[in-house]
């Protein structure tokens, strides 16, 4: 591939799906599981982190209420319900989080539910561990408004996670994995940045190359960043409205 | 799955046309406006502690033409150091490869927002008096501005008026503060090699502007500048766009049109605009200081050059000029006659 090619984004990953809601209201069964996998890879961290954080529920019981949540979103048939002229999935998915568990509480019901209805894997001891990174002010606890930022925090992370390991299959299909390391080392690394200077010496390549190929990746990560987000939403208009929460400005 | 943590989750959020700012003493803070080149953002200069407006290419790479036009933009910026040009502070290239500039933050309106609360003729005027100020200015030190409109035009809360946006312009001498031309931009290239043939010279602006290359905005643009006939432009082309803008100062619109209100636009006023817009350049005033200088008579009440008065337009400008002395002289005569007549009865 040239560098034009990488340039211009040719050779782009097939990543057009449809949305969840659509899938979800198929009369497929096939479909409506995949609508739901593809809706729990995405939320059942901010979900799992949720729970944690606003219900103050130990490990063990945040794992089961976040996996029964799934359950009962198929059960239930809840995205079914979900009207995307009325609120954003996001935030419709969040009341009803909040929901579940009051009447979990009321009921007083905790079953331990199989982990083999979901396919997808939950990595709990990961999330724990991110839960523990992630700074939190407890003077802001009772306010809905951090409750909302707080769940949108971690759908955008979970969102830019996913796009991230999209990126790095794409970019090892393709022979690319030098593009994404140097991606990974300059924008994903929590240090102190590192130059460009660093990087091409580092692989032997030019600065110009770094800066080609980090314009790529950039590009290319925003582009299956709002694919995997077009999927999580209900309409167009609420897909431009979940893009600016994502990225700060408008995302065309 | 990567963890990402909030500072990763930052820089994936900017996305990929968010200028990468590491090694700079600046810091993002909002997008302001994008342009026909590039993007201005509102950012902080941590040295100095100061917001400036940072312009930068949406492309990577120093030796395209549109890095070549911002930097030519810069440079003459910096050597055209007046009050109503917005001045400029820094030029470089980023850690990403794209070209900078960073000049004053102008708070303010555009001068088409900012007419909205102007109502007087003549205050709209002197804001029209201190552009050509400007491009009076420019003009002397051989620049055309060649995109002069409203939304090229700054006004700031104090009253300034800043022409901005200047990377259209042309040289015409090559006499811009050569010093500035060929300025070293070394000294703020971030994390980048210097670059090869940076600087600009007359010979390449001329390939920038092209023959036959239209640049401009309709309805502020020239005849000649809209037939792309770059080579023959001279200060005429901008007093077109001058009084474009100056008949859109009167009626909001840079073409002829009805006045708002239904008034008519003072007879003197309309051939200031037609002299300024004049089809063929020679009909039109050959500086842009005969222009400014036939606004100020108009302003003083004198008669002004582009147009001929008849004797009652002669009579009706000498009254209202000495509209006080002549209604005072008017009221000690009618109080003399009415004495006389009081005395003879």
């Amino acid at each position: 591939m040239s560098e034009e090619d990488l340039q211009h984004g040719g050779d782009r990953f097939p990543l057009t799906r449809r949305s969840v809601i659509e899938a979800a209201r198929s009369i497929d069964a096939e479909e409506r599981e995949r609508a739901l996998e593809a809706l729990c890879a995405a939320y059942w961290k901010p979900v799992y982190k949720y729970v944690r954080w606003r219900w103050n529920r130990p490990a063990d019981v945040a794992q089961d209420l976040t996996q029964g949540f799934f359950m009962e979103l198929l059960e239930r048939e809840l995205l079914e319900k979900f009207d995307a002229k009325k609120s954003r999935l996001r935030t419709y998915l969040r009341v009803c989080v909040d929901s579940f568990v009051s009447n979990e509480d009321k009921a007083g019901r905790r079953q331990k539910r199989g982990g083999n209805v979901l396919h997808v894997a939950l990595d709990f001891a990961g999330a724990e561990e991110e839960l523990s990174a992630t700074v939190m002010d407890p003077a802001l606890i009772p306010s809905p408004e951090s409750l909302e930022g707080f769940f949108e925090k971690e759908w955008v992370r979970s969102l830019f996670a996913l796009a991230v390991e999209d990126l790095r299959e794409m970019c090892v299909a393709h022979e690319r994995e030098r593009t994404f390391h140097l991606f990974e080392a300059y924008d994903l690394e929590d240090s102190e940045k590192t130059s460009y200077q660093q990087l091409s010496k580092e692989y032997g390549i030019s600065v110009t190359d770094v800066t080609n190929a980090l314009a790529w990746a950039r590009r290319e990560f925003r582009r299956i960043a709002l694919e995997r987000l077009r999927e999580l939403c209900g309409s167009e208009e609420e897909f431009q409205r979940e893009a600016r929460a994502a990225f700060g400005w408008d995302a065309k | 799955m990567k963890f990402l943590s909030d500072k990763a989750l930052e820089r994936l959020r900017d996305g990929p046309e968010t200028p990468d700012l590491a090694g700079t003493r600046y810091r993002l803070l909002e997008r302001l406006a994008r342009g026909g080149m590039g993007v201005v953002y509102a950012a902080e200069d941590g040295k100095l502690q100061r917001r400036v407006a940072l312009k930068v290419l949406d492309v990577p790479g120093t030796d395209g033409d549109l890095a070549n036009r911002l930097i030519r933009e810069a440079r003459v910026l910096a050597a055209l150091e007046h009050p109503g040009i917005v001045p400029v502070h820094d030029v470089g290239t980023l850690a990403d490869g794209r070209v900078f500039y960073t000049m004053k933050f102008v708070e303010g309106n555009r001068l088409d927002k900012y007419i909205e609360t102007v109502a007087s003729f003549p205050d709209r005027l002197r804001i029209f008096l201190r552009i050509c100020d400007a491009v009076r200015f420019a003009h002397a030190r051989g620049v055309l501005h060649r995109d002069l409109k409203p939304a090229n035009i700054m006004v700031g809360p104090f009253g300034e008026v800043l022409v901005m946006d200047w990377g259209l312009a042309k040289i015409l001498r090559g006499e811009v503060s050569s010093g500035a031309l060929e300025a070293d931009p070394e000294a703020t290239v971030f994390g980048k090699p210097k670059p090869a043939n940076i600087a600009v010279d007359a010979t390449e602006i001329s390939v920038v502007t092209g023959h036959g290359t239209v640049m401009g905005t309709p309805g502020y643009m020239s005849p000649e500048q809209a037939r792309g006939d770059v080579e023959h432009l001279d200060a005429r082309s901008d007093i077109y766009a001058l009084g474009a803008l100056l008949r859109f100062l009167l009626t909001g619109h840079p073409e002829i049109a009805p006045v708002p209100g239904g008034r008519r636009l003072d007879k003197s006023l309309a051939a200031i605009c037609a002299k300024s817009t004049a089809a063929a350049p020679a009909e039109r005033y050959p500086s842009v200081q005969e222009l400014a200088l036939d606004v100020s008579r108009y302003l003083d009440g004198l008669a002004v050059g582009a147009h001929r008065e008849s004797a009652l337009e002669k009579a009706g400008r000498f009254y209202r000029r000495y509209r006080f002395f002549i209604l005072l002289i008017a009221a000690y005569l009618v109080m003399r006659v009415a004495i006389l007549l009081f005395m003879h009865r």
